[in-house]
């Protein structure tokens, strides 16, 4: 056991979660507007929007998320149309197209927690909105969705720890967030296991934070207070 | 087309074999799991202190740790390891250990802690009268075991380990990394050589939705099957 090594391996690893939290947090804020998006397309009665809406779902929870990563920064790159409008400032650099597929990645899986989440709402409480002589707006934005985000909670917070192990997936595409300086000291050293203990842990102490505010924020708003 | 046409001129039967690759290392992975759920999960129930944080050490580590880095792990340390081994033996030269087993063996242990996990519920979600009414039947542990309870433990922890299985075989994209040609590989040898990356992906994409699309249809299959008589 190399501890000297974990010792002086420890600050870059953690100035790299510093990256892996920002793709994090970043790709999770789109993701939530695509969710809740995709969401309400999915409990829409048009036909077309509805299989629309679960198509997007179906293929980006249905192909893993390297092939959605390639897709987008390999194979975008490709097509010259793209590279000749503004879109190509932002498709030339891989930490934007790596938010893209975690976005639009953490998206598919957001929109499905949210629509049975709205599923679930009791058709009662809808009716009793409406006999306040609530508008369906009203309805929709102070009664739907409030329940629907305290009712998605505990599916959401696994998804951020999934969303989070995802953004591993970043070194592949030459970025160095906590995965990508791992590998590059054990490529360098060539000490996996110490290597791993540290990032590792690191990985396992942002978990273990993630699980507990998202427990926080269920005793929050749960319903019986 | 003509790029995915068989034979010399095209990717088509290597895409295919690919393709088997993939199915062949999901499977031996998702069996690798199995036997680490064989043994974690009746720890993780045990009434022992010591073994139930054994047991959950590991769905927590392997939970909470990227794919990649416990690939990583593997890639790098499996060979140290073998040849760590092997030198107490006497033998120091230098061993290559296969592509195949480094990475079923990975993704084996990432998704034994996700079937420990689903095992764990299916087990406890079992009506205590079951265990003793096999009990008073006067079975012996192996048939109480294997006729009373793994049974009803099965019908109730097929729908969770179909999720399990669409997460192993996504996984496996990953084994890519350490040089395996599985899809996700042969795609980026291909994308390599002709410069199309856009159309093998999208292809490869294609080709993962076809096996999520195809196992869902099998394990419905199953699950109406295990579910006989409710």
């Amino acid at each position: 056991m190399d501890i000297e090594l974990m010792v002086t391996s420890f600050p870059k690893l953690l100035s790299a979660a510093v990256v892996t939290l920002k793709l994090l947090s970043v790709s999770l804020i789109i993701g939530l507007f695509i969710g809740l998006l995709f969401a309400i397309l999915r409990i829409n009665r048009n036909i077309f929007i509805n299989k629309f809406a679960y198509g997007y779902s179906y293929v980006f929870r249905g192909t893993p998320l390297l092939v959605q990563i390639f897709i987008i920064y390999f194979g975008l790159g490709q097509i010259e149309y793209l590279r000749s409008t503004f879109l190509w400032v932002i498709l030339k650099e891989p930490y934007w197209c790596a938010i893209i597929a975690f976005a639009l990645n953490t998206g598919a899986y957001t929109s499905e927690i949210l629509r049975s989440a709205f599923q679930t709402i009791k058709p009662g409480i809808i009716e009793a909105g409406k006999s306040l002589g609530l508008s369906n707006k009203i309805i929709f934005y102070k009664i739907q969705i409030p329940i629907a985000i305290r009712q998605s909670l505990p599916a959401y917070g696994n998804e951020i720890i999934l969303m989070m192990k995802g953004t591993s997936l970043a070194s592949t595409v030459t970025l160095m967030d906590l995965t990508g300086v791992a590998k590059y000291i054990i490529s360098t050293t060539f000490k996996p296991i110490e290597v791993f203990i540290v990032a590792g842990g690191i990985y396992l102490f942002m978990t273990f934070i993630i699980h507990n505010v998202i427990k926080f924020l269920e005793k929050k708003y749960s319903f019986s207070n | 087309m003509e790029l995915l046409a068989f034979g010399n001129t095209g990717w088509g039967d290597e895409l295919f074999y690919a393709t088997l690759m993939t199915i062949a290392v999901s499977i031996t992975a998702m069996l690798i799991g199995f036997s680490f759920a064989a043994i974690f999960t009746p720890l993780k129930i045990s009434k022992n202190k010591l073994l139930n944080f054994v047991a959950n050490s590991y769905t927590t580590v392997i939970r909470g740790v990227p794919e990649l880095l416990v690939i990583y792990l593997f890639f790098f340390g499996g060979t140290g390891a073998v040849m760590f081994v092997a030198s107490i033996f006497g033998y120091n030269e230098y061993i290559e250990i296969n592509a195949f087993i480094t990475g079923a063996f990975a993704i084996g242990i990432i998704s034994g802690a996700y079937s420990t996990e689903v095992f764990r519920g299916a087990v406890q979600s079992i009506d205590k009268g079951q265990f003793e009414a096999a009990k008073v039947l006067g079975l012996s542990k192996f048939a109480q075991f294997f006729k009373i309870i793994l049974p009803q433990v099965l019908r109730l922890a097929i729908p969770n380990l179909s999720n399990v299985w669409q997460i192993t075989l996504k996984d496996t994209s990953l084994i890519s990394v350490t040089g395996l040609v599985e899809i996700m590989r042969q795609s980026y040898i291909a994308a390599g050589s002709t410069r199309d990356p856009l159309f093998f992906y999208s292809f490869a994409a294609v080709l993962y939705l076809i096996l999520t699309y195809l196992s869902m249809k099998l394990i419905n299959r199953l699950e109406v099957r295990y579910s006989r008589g409710y």
